[in-house]
């Protein structure tokens, strides 16, 4: 019996990017080809300098790129203009940053309501939904708490709930962990595989902290602008 | 996101109260300087307002109303015989000297209106009635011959007396008038009763004040009194903005103030526009992560307006608020001059906008050049 192959989420085919460097140009992405499905979890790993977080932008589209093409939900990047991609972004995509990016002078329920309300949910209500996802991530009680008053790992579950409230399709995490101890490293990706993962959803995260290998679904292994190896089971990038 | 971006402006009190501080210094500066000047150009004016006559004839030399060339007594009638002329009275004005009981001095100017219909009367009497002005060596005083007497230790009131140029001048009311460029009281009595106080002089008479018979403009009759030789005739409008005008073209008095003014722009735009650029390149992160959020231009734009407009509001309230706090507590002094017409405030209000405007434009510009993908640098 043949199982039916798995939903694409994101689709990426020989993706070029390059960056002017005085006369010349410097290529981060050399024909990256790469396939994100609905319901796992991708690690995209490699050495610092390998286009990791240039692939990240350009999958979400805060980053153009030079050649190639790029589908995410079938929705093809290339084909979409500025202002279209920035309402999709908005609407599907959740960011988690690796130095959080939570703003100072806002609370936790606030910090986390953002998504919502720029996709035009009432502040009130926004923030009562905000307050309810840190609930669900266990910091409910910090909700009124400024992230100056909050630990790294409380201030990665505020960006969790940040990058989770608006139910989007895909969430992008760029080095989740690196502001992070080891222990509060591995509590946040369990979290995150518990809470954000989920059918619909795919969830790609860029890292190189091979301590937290073992929560991806599959690892794909950039090197030199390229995706050199796709793994399966991540044990066996281990062992590669 | 708009309340977003106003607890991001609220919540960084720092920044904030220098923004706001900043704003409400450079408003107060420019108001309270723009009050002065206007207050000091109205005490230029001050013989026009307290007077008030449709046209106001002089000779032809004369430059503003606080110039008296005397005329000869006979320009009253050759004011009359011009068609369109209701009524022509003589005026007589200059500084005296007034000596009081204890033997001080006191400097005023005196106004001798036409004794028959006492036109160029006070508008508003205290104490007093105006019809005494005929009583013998009477005379009207307005509240600053008061108040100065009684720094000197004299009580003006009815009845009281006091002497000009040696000759008997007895109280019989007390005006309200608006205070002279040189300070010195305004000094009510009959036209014959003042050449008799003021020194002889060949020619005495100051001013020719007329009015126009119905239907005939008081432009319109100034034009025509101007065609008689030697005699400049001018309309009560036009003789306030020509004093004005005439200090501002012949006096240190708008460049000094200009110059506070101007200094007041340069500080506003300084400080609020340093300190906005700096409020937006902190946030400038933050700004970025919304924008990888999907927060569109037009949104952040909008964000950024409210925040330099929001505080921008709040200054000028402040500034402006402490300008009028100022002027109510220098109106009851009398010094220095302080008049606030709404220009005053309507120019400032657009100057704080050029400023929040000029300030928003650098911080959108940053924004806009702002790729979104830097939040994962």
């Amino acid at each position: 019996m043949n199982t039916p192959s798995p939903k694409i989420a994101v689709r990426v085919r020989n993706v070029v990017k390059s960056f002017p460097s005085g006369d010349s140009r410097t290529y981060a992405l050399k024909g990256a080809t790469l396939e994100a499905r609905f319901g796992e979890l991708l690690m995209i790993v490699g050495p610092s300098g390998c286009g990791k977080t240039t692939l990240l932008s350009v999958m979400c589209g805060t980053l153009g790129f030079d050649e190639g093409d790029i589908s995410v939900f079938d929705h093809d990047l290339r084909r979409m203009k500025d202002g279209q991609i920035t309402r999709f972004r908005c609407e599907n995509i959740g960011f988690i940053f690796q130095q959080f990016n939570l703003i100072p002078t806002l609370t936790a329920a606030e910090n986390a309501s953002v998504p919502l309300v720029l996709n035009g949910v009432r502040p009130s209500e926004a923030e009562r939904r905000a307050s309810r996802m840190l609930a669900e991530v266990g910091i409910g009680e910090k909700a009124g708490s400024y992230p100056n008053q909050l630990s790294g790992g409380q201030q990665q579950r505020v960006a969790i709930s940040r990058a989770l409230v608006h139910e989007p399709r895909l969430v992008i995490c760029d080095e989740p962990t690196a502001s992070l101890d080891a222990a509060t490293g591995q509590k946040t990706l369990e979290l995150l595989k518990s809470s954000a993962l989920h059918p619909d959803r795919c969830v790609i995260v860029v890292t190189h902290d091979n301590r937290i290998y073992h929560f991806a679904d599959r690892i794909a292994e950039m090197e030199d602008g390229r995706v050199t190896g796709i793994y399966d089971n991540p044990k066996d990038y281990h062992h590669a | 996101m708009y309340r977003i971006a106003l607890k991001m402006l609220f919540r960084d009190r720092a920044k904030y109260a220098m923004l706001v501080c900043g704003l409400a210094f450079c408003s107060l500066l420019m108001c309270q300087q723009s009050s002065v000047f206007c207050g000091l150009m109205m005490w230029t004016t001050a013989t026009v307002r307290n007077i008030g006559a449709p046209v106001w004839v002089v000779d032809e030399k004369v430059e503003q109303a606080n110039e008296v060339i005397p005329l000869r007594k006979i320009e009253v009638e050759r004011v009359r015989s011009v068609p369109g002329v209701a009524w022509a009275v003589p005026l007589y004005l200059g500084i005296e000297q007034a000596r009081l009981s204890d033997g001080s001095f006191q400097n005023i100017q005196l106004a001798g209106l036409d004794t028959g219909t006492l036109t160029g009367r006070p508008m508003t009497l205290r104490e007093g009635r105006i019809e005494d002005l005929r009583l013998p060596n009477a005379v009207v005083v307005d509240q600053v011959a008061v108040e100065k007497f009684r720094r000197k230790g004299i009580k003006i009131q009815l009845g009281t007396t006091f002497e000009v140029n040696d000759k008997e001048a007895r109280v019989v009311g007390i005006c309200q008038s608006n205070r002279s460029f040189l300070g010195q009281p305004y000094v009510f009595t009959t036209y014959d009763r003042a050449l008799e106080y003021a020194k002889p002089a060949r020619k005495q008479l100051s001013y020719v004040l007329a009015g126009p018979i119905p239907g005939v403009s008081p432009k319109e009759l100034a034009a025509r009194i101007d065609r008689l030789p030697g005699l400049r005739s001018i309309e009560q409008d036009d003789l306030f903005w020509l004093t004005v005008w005439w200090y501002i073209n012949n006096t240190g008095i708008p460049i000094s103030f200009g110059t506070v003014v101007i200094l007041g722009i340069v500080v506003g735009i300084a400080i609020a526009g340093q300190t906005f650029y700096l409020f937006v390149y902190d946030n400038l992160r933050y700004l970025a992560a919304l924008k990888a959020m999907g927060a569109r231009m037009p949104i952040l734009a909008g964000m950024v307006l409210l925040q330099a407009f929001t505080v921008g509001f709040i200054g000028y309230g402040i500034g402006v608020g402490l300008a009028a706090w100022f002027g109510n507590v220098v109106l009851a002094k009398e010094q220095p001059p302080f008049y606030m017409p709404w220009e005053v405030p309507a120019f400032v209000a657009a100057v704080i906008i050029f400023i929040c405007g000029f300030s928003a434009v650098i911080g959108l510009a940053k924004i806009a050049r702002l790729e979104p993908a830097v939040v994962f640098r």
